[in-house]
């Protein structure tokens, strides 16, 4: 069936593709842009491994098609830090160990980083309700919450500074 | 796991997608939140000729109250209605089966048409629409038409919608003040599907229930509001005894599918016990509000 070309920004870069509607935002991210942060578990909507954000909102990249995000700005989590230069979610995430294997990591992280741009103190419950549905089979997901919390004192100790 | 291939269209505004569904009417489905139909869709089992994407269509984004009557565009996503003050004020019950609704990052792209037009049988809104009394507005080339909730929810994962036809605004008639309401809904993990849900709305005036509404999900494949127990409580008192009776009747009349997360006589349990606990809340958030 007929190629549509799709631009996008993701991460602040902005990408010009052509290709079949039916490519998942997944796969796209995954293997047109080669950004391999964002992670395929469950393929139909139920882990929130692929959680990614598009506009600032955390949606499952599995159940959004690449030309549904065209003209649209998207952000993995390839863009919140790097080595040596963690952003605090992940720090926290380090710190607490708030991963082992780090399959559902990214979903975690890019669905608290939707809550905490909304609400820099969220109570337990809006922790839980924002990542309610990210699957996590190894370190979830005490040390999960343990890390929220923490990224909660590292976000604001940061802002206190500047 | 991935879709089996498509044609793709995007139009530019509601008159271009009504042209384009008279164009290619059943070869065609409409694509707008994606979150039920992208997951049929990698899990092959549909396939389709095209996908209209009415997902850019932001006049039909809206919440608003006109006159008696609170009119929701058929776009509006979860996330929208439930954050809504409009309808936490007027239509308290569809916030409170909002948060039973699946989960956060589904609610920020699924819209509320999508799901009324999917039907899935777990889905919540198909139940409040028809304790509500709402109408469906259906527009095509042919023009529009108002489809009452009753007659718009037919068998599973099916409506009255034509292939033609797109789903753009829905009516909710605003309950009177001071009306009691409850949903409730048991489900394995918070957000999954619901193995069953009840809802009850009633109003109290002088000391007895009025325009009853009871209804339930995922009983069997005309599940909706159950009138044959409603009469039983209309222009009584409200009791525990009154509803006990009530929810074993409702007990007796559903017809429950079994499938691997319960078995029918779960299913029926569920829909006494939860149909005691919704007439009773609604009772006293009636009474409360007096």
């Amino acid at each position: 069936m007929a190629k549509q070309t799709v631009t996008m920004k993701v991460n602040g870069v902005n990408y010009e593709r052509d290709i079949e509607p039916r490519m998942l935002l997944s796969d796209f991210i995954r293997h047109e842009l080669s950004l391999t942060g964002t992670h395929v578990g469950c393929e139909h909507g139920v882990c929130g491994t692929c959680t990614v954000l598009i506009e600032g909102a955390a949606v499952r990249s599995c159940l959004c098609l690449a030309v549904q995000a065209d003209e649209l700005s998207v952000e993995t989590v390839e863009s919140l830090g790097k080595v040596g230069a963690l952003h605090p979610l992940q720090q926290a995430f380090w710190e607490k160990h708030g991963l082992q294997c780090g399959f559902c990591t990214s979903g975690m992280l890019m669905s608290l980083t939707e809550l905490l741009r909304a609400n820099p103190k969220p109570d337990r419950q809006a922790i839980v309700d924002a990542i309610g549905g990210n699957l996590c089979r190894c370190a979830g997901y005490q040390n999960i919450l343990a890390a929220a919390d923490r990224a909660v004192e590292l976000l604001h100790a940061q802002k206190e500074v500047a | 796991m991935k879709p089996s291939a498509f044609d793709y269209e995007r139009p530019a505004d509601k008159d271009a997608a009504l042209k384009s569904l008279a164009s290619y009417g059943g070869r065609a489905k409409v694509l707008a939140g994606g979150q039920s139909l992208l997951a049929m869709l990698n899990l092959r089992l549909v396939s389709t000729e095209r996908l209209i994407d009415v997902g850019r269509l932001n006049e039909l984004r809206y919440i608003r109250a006109a006159g008696s009557e609170l009119r929701i565009g058929a776009l509006t996503t979860h996330n929208a209605v439930l954050a809504s003050s409009e309808v936490g004020t007027h239509c308290p019950i569809m916030t409170e089966a909002y948060r039973e609704v699946s989960h956060h990052s589904i609610r920020n792209r699924g819209t509320i048409g999508g799901s009324l037009c999917h039907n899935d049988p777990a889905a919540e809104m198909p139940l409040v629409m028809q304790l509500l009394g709402a109408s469906l507005v259906a527009s095509s080339t042919r023009g529009e038409r108002v489809i009452a909730a009753d007659q718009f929810f037919r068998g599973y994962f099916s409506t009255a919608l034509g292939e033609d036809e797109l789903l753009t605004e829905i009516r909710i008639p605003i309950p009177p003040k001071g009306h009691g309401w409850s949903f409730l809904e048991i489900s394995q993990r918070k957000g999954d599907f619901a193995l069953v849900a009840a809802a009850a709305m009633l109003t109290l005036d002088k000391g007895v229930c009025r325009n009853v509404r009871l209804g339930f999900r995922n009983v069997g494949e005309t599940t909706s509001r159950i009138k044959a127990v409603e009469v039983l409580i209309e222009d009584r008192a409200p009791d525990t005894h009154l509803f006990s009776s009530a929810a074993k009747a409702a007990m007796d009349l559903v017809q429950p599918p079994s499938d691997i997360h319960a078995d029918a006589d779960y299913r029926r349990d569920l829909v006494k016990v939860l149909a005691e606990r919704v007439l009773a809340k609604a009772a006293e958030r009636a009474a409360s509000a007096k």
